[in-house]
């Protein structure tokens, strides 16, 4: 089987993000592998390494050539494909790029659709669904665990609800998103793993060999054009503006003054 | 200098950072205490590619050029703990580059590609009781009997040493010869024999296992001779670049990180109403650390730099006077350097920076050994006057 994983590159979550004007400056910006998608190609690993059931996995990612950096970071990890389409990373809508990734999946098909369940820029959440609903395939979002077939004809997804972990039986192919919980010792399953197969928990380091084996891996390029996608942007940004900065709170005497401030100055009772 | 860091030596940056602040710095309080860091540790490091990164493919490593092991120096830094930093680079360059360079594929196979796997750990022993910067003057001896050596005498200050699988022994093999009879021996820890007479108790590092060894009538296999016999001497010299080399670059690394440190604490601590980093007093004496840091690391760069064009790209076996020199330099300036920056951050700090609960205090203690490991300051300058022709 052939699965096929979505990463995007993202501002590194661990710097402060500057804004300028009415829109974040992204120059001289550091960026990574957006963690969702890094735990998604990890199952992805995971789900390889223990099957045997999967042939090739292929992350696609879509930006400008300086892109190529964070997708061989995927393929030092240990996938075995890049995709890169080249676009406007910054500008793209969850439409426009639920379009793209639909028609990769078109020429690629796969039998499984990887994705983090969002993006930690934008922190959209919809590209996943959108693609399932226009390729018209299962969805099943948020797995927290996974468990894959033997015949690879199904994969069972588990999702933290209130009070527990809900399973659902899908048959592939389908769209699958992930959650941090995929990432632990024993989310993931297959008929082949071993009784007692546990990982380190998080996404893997790529090895040095890891990542002098990815400067051999193939990455295709290609243009939207090439793939014959109609981009309008349905949503447009018209302004950016950070949250109002928090006043210094204050000790008040008596639950009478408390009470009368939450009336008459925050007006929350 | 153009950058030397591709986006391979980046994305293994990358990998030895995520090691470094995620398997090491949550623990090394602990194996601080404990005077020892696990052996798994090894066996991780081994596994990431980060012990073998610049050896060949062939030798089980990651067959890149030095500046993939410069920036897994610089990165390893970000343990916390110069303790369990020199346990690893004594691993991967110092007690194993000259295997590399001389050993036989039965060496090879059976002690360095376990060492850069990091399932045998290494320690190299040369300093003794009576000997330390005269390396001539060491007493150790291996006396040629049929097939093997049989070694008599005493290491000591071998990093490593409680648990190592093996070291790479400096020993007399014709003991009236001077520097002419020196040999290396690749010498198994198991063998009868072969004793850790005891842990030893440092001022820092504390998180590496120290140890003196002795050695009685130890029989060592000849085919466990590196290279020729009476050629030590000269081998351990080209032997010490890379560790000269590899500890310059980390303790500049680690200066760095221990000013950007400083200087975050100083923009929270109050005194007489403002933070401390803004008196001007403080800000001149950071500038000028800061300059003296970027100019180690300049020095050190260039010498990793010709260091990296003589082996890597014109292969020469043993390395120019020149080479020789500038790493010597690179080591003398970062030790007094990585010292200017420690003691003036601790003075930063105050009472607070006396505290073993704050960071400085371990840096402090730590850093003092690049003045005496590796070769002591004043060697570094006899080596440069040497090659000077004073």
């Amino acid at each position: 089987m052939k699965i096929l994983v979505t990463a995007k590159r993202v501002p590194d979550p661990e710097q402060k993000v500057k804004v300028q004007g009415d829109a974040i400056d992204l120059s001289g910006m550091n960026f990574v592998v957006n963690p969702f998608d890094e735990y998604a190609v990890e199952a992805a690993l995971r789900l390889k390494e223990s099957s045997g059931a999967v042939d090739e996995i292929v992350v696609l990612t879509i930006g400008s050539k300086d892109v190529t950096q964070q997708l061989r970071s995927c393929l030092a990890m240990g996938a075995d494909r890049g995709i890169l389409v080249e676009g406007d990373d910054d500008s793209l809508d969850s439409e426009q790029t639920a379009r793209i990734i639909k028609a990769v999946y078109e020429r690629e098909s796969p039998d499984l659709l990887l994705m983090g369940k969002q993006a930690v820029d934008g922190d959209n959440n919809q590209v996943a669904q959108l693609v399932a609903g226009k390729l018209d395939l299962p969805q099943a979002c948020f797995a927290g665990q996974l468990e894959l077939e033997g015949d690879a004809s199904a994969i069972t997804v588990g999702r933290e609800i209130d009070g527990g972990m809900e399973f659902k039986k899908v048959p592939l192919p389908s769209v699958v998103t992930v959650d941090l919980r995929i990432v632990m010792p024993t989310a993931v399953k297959t008929a082949g793993s071993k009784d007692n197969q546990e990982y380190a928990e998080g996404p893997r380091y790529a090895s040095l060999k890891g990542i002098m084996q990815a400067k051999k891996k193939k990455i295709d390029e290609i243009s939207v054009g090439d793939l014959g996608v109609e981009l309008e942007q349905w949503v447009k940004t018209t302004s950016v503006e950070t949250p109002p900065s928090r006043s210094a709170g204050i000790k008040v005497e008596s639950v009478d003054e408390l009470v009368d401030k939450l009336q008459n100055e925050a007006k929350v009772l | 200098m153009s950058q030397p860091f591709t986006e391979e030596h980046e994305l293994f940056r990358k990998t030895v950072r995520s090691f470094a602040e995620k398997e090491l710095l949550p623990n090394v309080d602990q194996w601080e205490e404990d005077e020892l860091f696990p052996d798994e540790v090894f066996k991780r490091a081994g596994e990431l590619g980060i012990l073998g990164a610049h050896y060949p493919e062939e030798h089980g490593g990651g067959g890149g050029d030095y500046w993939f092991s410069v920036a897994k120096a610089e990165e390893l830094v970000r343990g916390g703990s110069a303790g369990v930093t020199m346990g690893l680079l004594v691993q991967s360059d110092m007690a194993t580059p000259c295997i590399s360079d001389l050993g036989s594929k039965e060496q090879i196979e059976e002690f360095l590609k376990p060492a850069l796997a990091g399932e045998r750990i290494a320690a190299l022993g040369v300093s003794e009781p009576d000997a330390g910067s005269d390396v001539a003057g060491i007493r150790t001896t291996a006396r040629r009997v049929g097939d093997d050596y049989i070694v008599n005498g005493a290491k000591t200050y071998i990093t490593n040493g409680t648990r190592c699988g093996f070291v790479t022994l400096l020993c007399k093999t014709d003991p009236d010869a001077g520097y002419g009879g020196i040999s290396i021996l690749l010498v198994p820890s198991d063998l009868p024999g072969f004793t850790v007479a005891k842990k030893l108790k440092k001022l820092g590092n504390h998180a590496s296992d120290t140890a003196e060894l002795h050695l009685e009538d130890v029989k060592v296999p000849a085919r466990y001779l590196l290279g020729q016999e009476g050629q030590g001497f000269y081998y351990l010299m080209q032997n010490f670049q890379t560790e000269r080399l590899i500890a310059a670059v980390s303790a500049t690394a680690g200066a760095k990180l221990t000013l950007d440190r400083s200087v975050a604490y100083g923009r929270d601590r109050m005194a007489f109403g403002k933070p401390i980093i803004k008196r001007e007093v403080w800000q001149h004496r950071f500038v000028d650390l800061y300059t003296l840091n970027e100019a180690a690391r300049a020095l050190s760069y260039d010498a990793v730099s010709d260091y990296n064009r003589e082996r890597y790209e014109l292969g020469r076996e043993q390395l120019s006077f020149d080479v020789v020199r500038k790493i010597s330099m690179a080591k003398l300036f970062v030790g007094d350097m990585a010292d200017r920056v420690a003691d003036e951050c601790l003075q930063f700090h105050g009472g607070m920076g006396y505290m073993d609960e704050c960071f400085i205090s371990r840096v402090w203690r730590d850093q003092r050994l690049l003045r005496i490991g590796g070769g002591t300051s004043e060697v570094m300058k006899y080596l440069i006057a040497k090659t000077m022709g004073f």
